[in-house]
């Protein structure tokens, strides 16, 4: 359903996988990149045209030299959808990737149709935990992704990804998220220029963000519909996708 | 050969068991197990023995920064070579080193070296090093810039204190209106400058390169692996078509010498294994947070990981030249053996680690000055 090729964009080449038809569909993933489509993404190609990008300095996407911080990724996507002319699209990002897609909306909003965030960075609130997922070992850090350690076992039982990945992964990251650790200082100020419809889903049982941030987004953009996914950890889209996709398109199918 | 003592100052009151339950004495292990009345009898004592390295005839006094770690206990190693300048009179003052990228405003490290080095007429001299691991996250400082950050910050204080000020300086990190250092340093055109490092081809490339020159120091390695970069700087100045000098060339290690090998490695050994298995230990994500090294050399590290965090005895240690220990006359012959293969011309011996006591410390000081340091002195 997917075809997977390269895009060069802003003198940076990333991977693009694009399956299925409809209304444009960008999804922006998190610290664990998108090296494969996963079922939730398939299920959405049902019913949109969906892009799965790896960002600079993910996967094998390229590192670009001007990839210093969040606002370059941001940029970067901005360019991205003006390349490939998308219009009225539904922007779904997870963990940074939402992060970065806050980044975008605050800054132009005009290809963009509605927002679903998946327990996106990008703000801080004292009190409200974040895991200091440099600091975990690689086995904890895939363990604390999920609720269920069922699933956690199954990950951890697959063929690891390759060591150099890994590492250029959590060296994006690092770029991106050391410091401020996960959150932009600036960024809460402008939340509220964010108009177009957003949902905030967070796992109910997140310990690399606490839950309490669903209702910190709240705050600083009153008209964001907020969904728990109960027994549930960082990534609802991989551990509970009918779940969560029962919750995007009540979203979606009112925007 | 110069021969200079290296101390870290370690918290020797250590909880061992509190160390124990936090896995490291790094960033993770709480402040309340630091006593400030024994915080404050152990500085004083350090600083005795370093005094009194100069008395014994120590070319030079070796200090360093470490943060929020029982490991050492000098967050400034300006702080402690402040407190030498006025006590000592002849021994240089090795700052080894400041960490460069750690500074928000690197221009402080250009103006609190260039006062110690007026102070002292021209004693010191100035390490510069990037932290380790650890250091980034006590620090926060992103630590996939801390390559930039180090030599950009390098730049600006060499050319602060080389060029006439004011002037501008503007780089990535660093946007200086007005660069204008008082005082200037003593020394002309600036303190010798020395680069510690636990090894890596970046680091000898830029110590080595014609215009910097810079002393190279591989700090408690492998006696293979000292060799190995040792011989890489020498071939890197080849490469850039000169001969690197002796000088240029530095080792730091722990020394023990006792009245015999036996009562040596008896006397050293709970002392050093407490060191290197308690004080230097850290998890491998603390050691090597991302970017800190190159992925390459990340490699290259992560395949020796096991080594990395094994329990390494005080026998295991000497075999592998990472801990010299013995009679005088031991410790003499093995250091000049070192000297000779590996043709360094710093030795820096550090001569308190761990818990080793004070008793102990003065008599192995005693033993090395009048033992072994003047044959090591009449070296090349």
């Amino acid at each position: 359903m997917f075809e997977a090729g390269t895009l060069e964009v802003s003198g940076c080449s990333v991977t693009l996988k694009r399956g299925g038809a409809g209304r444009p569909l960008l999804y922006l993933h998190g610290a664990g990149g998108a090296p494969a489509i996963q079922p939730f993404m398939e299920a959405l190609a049902r019913e949109f045209d969906v892009l799965v990008p790896e960002h600079p300095g993910f996967g094998a996407s390229e590192e670009p030299e001007w990839l210093d911080n969040i606002h370059d990724l941001a940029y970067f996507y901005l360019d991205f959808m003006e390349r490939l002319d998308l219009r009225d699209a539904i922007v779904v990002g997870s963990s940074i990737g939402g992060w970065v897609a806050l980044e975008i909306a605050v800054r132009n909003a005009s290809r963009i149709r509605a927002l679903s965030l998946v327990a996106p960075a990008g703000i801080h609130v004292a009190g409200l935990a974040k895991g200091d997922v440099f600091l975990w070992p690689p086995e904890k850090r895939v363990r604390e992704l999920y609720f269920d350690q069922g699933i956690a076992e199954r990950v951890l039982a697959l063929p690891p990804a390759p060591q150099d990945t890994v590492d250029k992964n959590l060296y994006t990251l690092a770029r991106l998220a050391w410091e401020p650790r996960f959150y932009d200082p600036h960024l809460s100020k402008w939340l509220h220029r964010i108009k177009v419809p957003l949902q905030i889903v967070w796992g109910e049982g997140d310990r690399l963000l606490a839950p309490g941030y669903a209702a910190e987004y709240k705050k600083l953009i009153p008209h964001a519909r907020v969904d728990i996914v109960p027994q549930c950890g960082h990534l609802p889209q991989s551990e509970k996708p009918d779940a969560y996709l029962r919750l995007f398109r009540e979203f979606a199918s009112a925007v | 050969m110069n021969v200079l003592l290296f101390h870290l100052m370690p918290y020797a009151d250590l909880d061992l068991g509190a160390a124990k339950d936090y896995a490291t004495v790094w960033t993770h292990l709480p402040n309340r197990f630091y006593d400030p009345k024994k915080g404050h009898a152990l500085y004083n004592r350090y600083l005795d023995e370093l005094e009194y390295g100069e008395q014994l005839g120590f070319d030079g006094l070796c200090v360093n920064e470490h943060h929020q770690t029982a490991y050492g206990m000098m967050p400034s190693p300006i702080v402690t070579a402040a407190a030498l300048a006025r006590r000592t009179s002849k021994a240089k003052i090795a700052i080894l080193g400041s960490a460069l990228p750690l500074r928000t405003h690197p221009l402080t490290v250009a103006e609190e070296h260039a006062m110690i080095d007026n102070v002292t007429g021209g004693r010191l001299i100035s390490g510069f090093v990037r932290g380790i691991g650890a250091e980034y996250h006590t620090f926060g400082v992103n630590p996939t810039f801390s390559h930039e950050r180090f030599h950009e910050a390098h730049d600006l204080i060499v050319r602060a204190w080389t060029e006439p000020g004011p002037f501008e300086f503007k780089s990535k990190h660093y946007h200086f209106l007005y660069v204008n250092v008082w005082p200037r340093p003593y020394q002309q055109p600036h303190p010798p400058i020395w680069i510690p490092s636990q090894g890596s081809r970046e680091t000898i490339e830029f110590a080595a390169h014609p215009a910097h020159k810079y002393t190279y120091l591989q700090t408690f390695s492998p006696i293979k692996a000292v060799a190995r970069y040792l011989q890489m700087y020498r071939d890197v100045a080849a490469g850039f078509g000169y001969e690197s000098s002796p000088g240029q060339l530095g080792w730091s290690v722990p020394v023990y010498v006792g009245e015999s090998d036996a009562s040596a490695i008896e006397e050293a050994r709970p002392h050093f294994e407490i060191f290197r298995n308690t004080f230097v230990r850290m998890p491998f994500e603390m050691l090597l947070p991302p970017g800190y090294t190159s992925r390459e050399s990340m490699k290259g590290i992560a395949a020796a990981k096991a080594q990395l965090t094994s329990y390494i005895d005080v026998k295991q240690a000497m075999e592998l030249g990472m801990f010299v220990c013995g009679s005088a006359r031991t410790v003499c012959e093995t250091l000049t053996a070192y000297a000779k293969q590996l043709g360094f011309g710093q030795l820096l011996t550090m001569l308190q680690f761990g818990t080793l006591p004070a008793e102990l410390t003065r008599r192995s000081m005693e033993r090395f000055a009048r033992d072994v340091m003047p044959e090591l002195k009449r070296l090349e």
